[in-house]
């Protein structure tokens, strides 16, 4: 009983700061604050927002689909990287400094030279979905294979397993966690790097929505689509909460 | 059966292990009685073959199987169980590691699961069982890797007392009706002299086997042993062994 009623209190908490922040934001549009053409009131994104709803779900469509091929794309490298960095140790060494330096290029300043070099279509999109979220897999899945208990390594070589099946029986297995974690994060790269790689151009998609209507100065629509955004990542990383739960059956009557 | 020669280690240029040597001949239950960060598991893992030896070698039925894994089953302190695995899934690993599918890896491991006290935990994770059980597990594990010759490091030091007493009687009856050949390290003076026909007495850094004492088999039959005149003469042997280090 005290554990749900914690769940629900917990839940009440964000809920209420929330609406809190939406009545702020009503009172100063209704208050005249700022003048609704720099600042539309809630009511006016809603209806922005059902108005629209059918384009804006074409547009979400696009850009969910680039995320999606992005995200995979990396999901399949980032954990091959991984297992190879693993396996061996020199190229761990050389490879790792390097993995950390291309994080810190932003994606929004190599988003052009993506588009210069393979135009307005669906691959530099989907290429910059995978530069930004190969590393947090690639990183969160090493950290959890290079985590193993040595022990544990060494009683399957005392078995005469070799590196591969260890791998496969052992590491994969035990590094969901960190692999977890690092596609949750990667998830909600993955949106926003499909709406960066948007706004630059394109034929669809919410970034392309959303350049659209900023150059109509309509700040109804614009929010309406950062709405979209948000619940689609939001969506996007509960989902893979979801597979996280499902993926680990042993977890579901631990203590 | 088992015979490790004059086997000397360094770690990172310090001694851990000098000119030691053992010897285990088939059917019997060697205990390696030493105190902790003595050099034993190390010992152990040149045994198994995971670490090479700076000198010395290791030989099985007379065959040089220096350095090379696999050729015994070695059980560690933890009990090492897989925890996304089922209890039958784990305790079949070395089955289906040697290629056998997992149904046969699982119809081969069933029948022991009574003996090893496991009866009804097929499907559970091993966090659902009780610290002796997973203990067991692990052994039945080891054992079916090899039968034969297992290495076991300190297989009860995680256990509580009553436990411990219990699992030290089952492993007895189980070793010698099994004809295993066994050789278990640990730390604890009254095991050593409980389970074994013989201990070797490791002392000092770096580790040298001071002592070989003998003991007499037919004791473990006797129920009240741990209590009785012929145990503590033992104790005080392997004690004075124990302090006496200085002499070898």
């Amino acid at each position: 009983m005290t554990r749900k009623y914690q769940s629900i209190a917990n839940k009440t908490y964000p809920v209420a700061f929330i609406l809190l922040l939406i009545l702020a934001w009503s009172l100063v549009c209704v208050l005249n604050i700022v003048p609704p053409y720099l600042l539309p009131s809630p009511f006016a994104v809603l209806e922005a927002l059902a108005g629209d709803f059918p384009l804006l779900a074409a547009h979400a469509g696009t850009t969910m689909t680039e995320a999606l091929f992005g995200l995979s794309l990396s999901v399949v490298f980032g954990v091959l990287t991984a297992c190879v960095m693993d396996r061996f140790e020199p190229l761990y060494l050389a490879v790792y400094p390097v993995l950390v330096l291309t994080q810190t290029i932003p994606a929004i300043a190599i988003a052009p030279l993506l588009v210069l070099w393979m135009g307005f279509g669906m691959a530099p999109k989907v290429l910059l979905i995978f530069i930004t979220c190969f590393f947090p897999i690639a990183v969160s899945t090493l950290s959890g294979l290079r985590s193993v208990d040595q022990d544990v390594i060494n009683l399957f070589r005392s078995m005469g397993a070799s590196p591969l099946q260890i791998l496969a029986r052992v590491k994969l297995k035990a590094s969901l966690d960190s692999f977890f974690a690092g596609l949750k994060l990667a998830g909600a790269y993955s949106i926003i790097g499909a709406v960066i790689s948007e706004w630059l151009g394109g034929a669809g998609g919410l970034g392309v929505y959303m350049t659209r209507v900023r150059k109509a100065y309509a700040f109804d629509k614009m929010f309406a689509a950062i709405i979209i955004i948000s619940l689609i990542s939001l969506l996007l990383m509960k989902f893979i909460e979801i597979i996280h739960k499902k993926s680990m059956p042993w977890r579901e009557n631990a203590k | 059966m088992l015979k490790a020669d004059h086997i000397t280690k360094y770690f990172q240029n310090s001694k851990v292990i000098e000119d030691v040597s053992v010897e285990v001949k088939s059917g019997e239950l060697v205990c390696l009685l030493g105190a902790s960060g003595i050099g034993k598991t190390t010992l152990f893992q040149i045994l198994s073959g995971l670490v090479r030896p700076e000198e010395g070698a290791v030989y099985l039925d007379g065959k040089d199987i220096t350095g090379q894994p696999g050729k015994m089953s070695y059980m560690q302190q933890k009990d090492l169980l897989l925890p996304f695995e089922t209890v039958i899934n784990n305790i079949s690993i070395p089955l289906v590691l040697a290629g056998a599918p997992k149904k046969e890896a699982h119809a081969k491991a069933l029948p022991y699961f009574s003996e090893f006290g496991l009866e009804g935990c097929e499907g559970k994770y091993p966090h659902q069982l009780s610290g002796g059980m997973r203990q067991r597990a692990a052994l039945l594990r080891a054992y079916l890797f090899s039968g034969e010759l297992m290495l076991l490091d300190e297989p009860f030091s995680a256990l509580d007392v009553m436990t411990k007493a219990a699992m030290q009687k089952w492993f007895v009856k189980i070793l010698s009706a099994r004809k295993t050949t066994a050789l278990f390290i640990t730390h604890d003076v009254d095991e050593a002299i409980l389970l074994s026909d013989r201990i070797y007495i490791m002392t000092g850094v770096p580790g040298k086997i001071c002592h070989e004492i003998k003991l007499d088999s037919d004791n473990r039959s006797d129920p009240d042993f741990l209590v009785s005149q012929r145990f503590i003469e033992c104790k005080k042997q392997v004690l004075r062994a124990q302090i006496s280090q200085g002499n070898c």
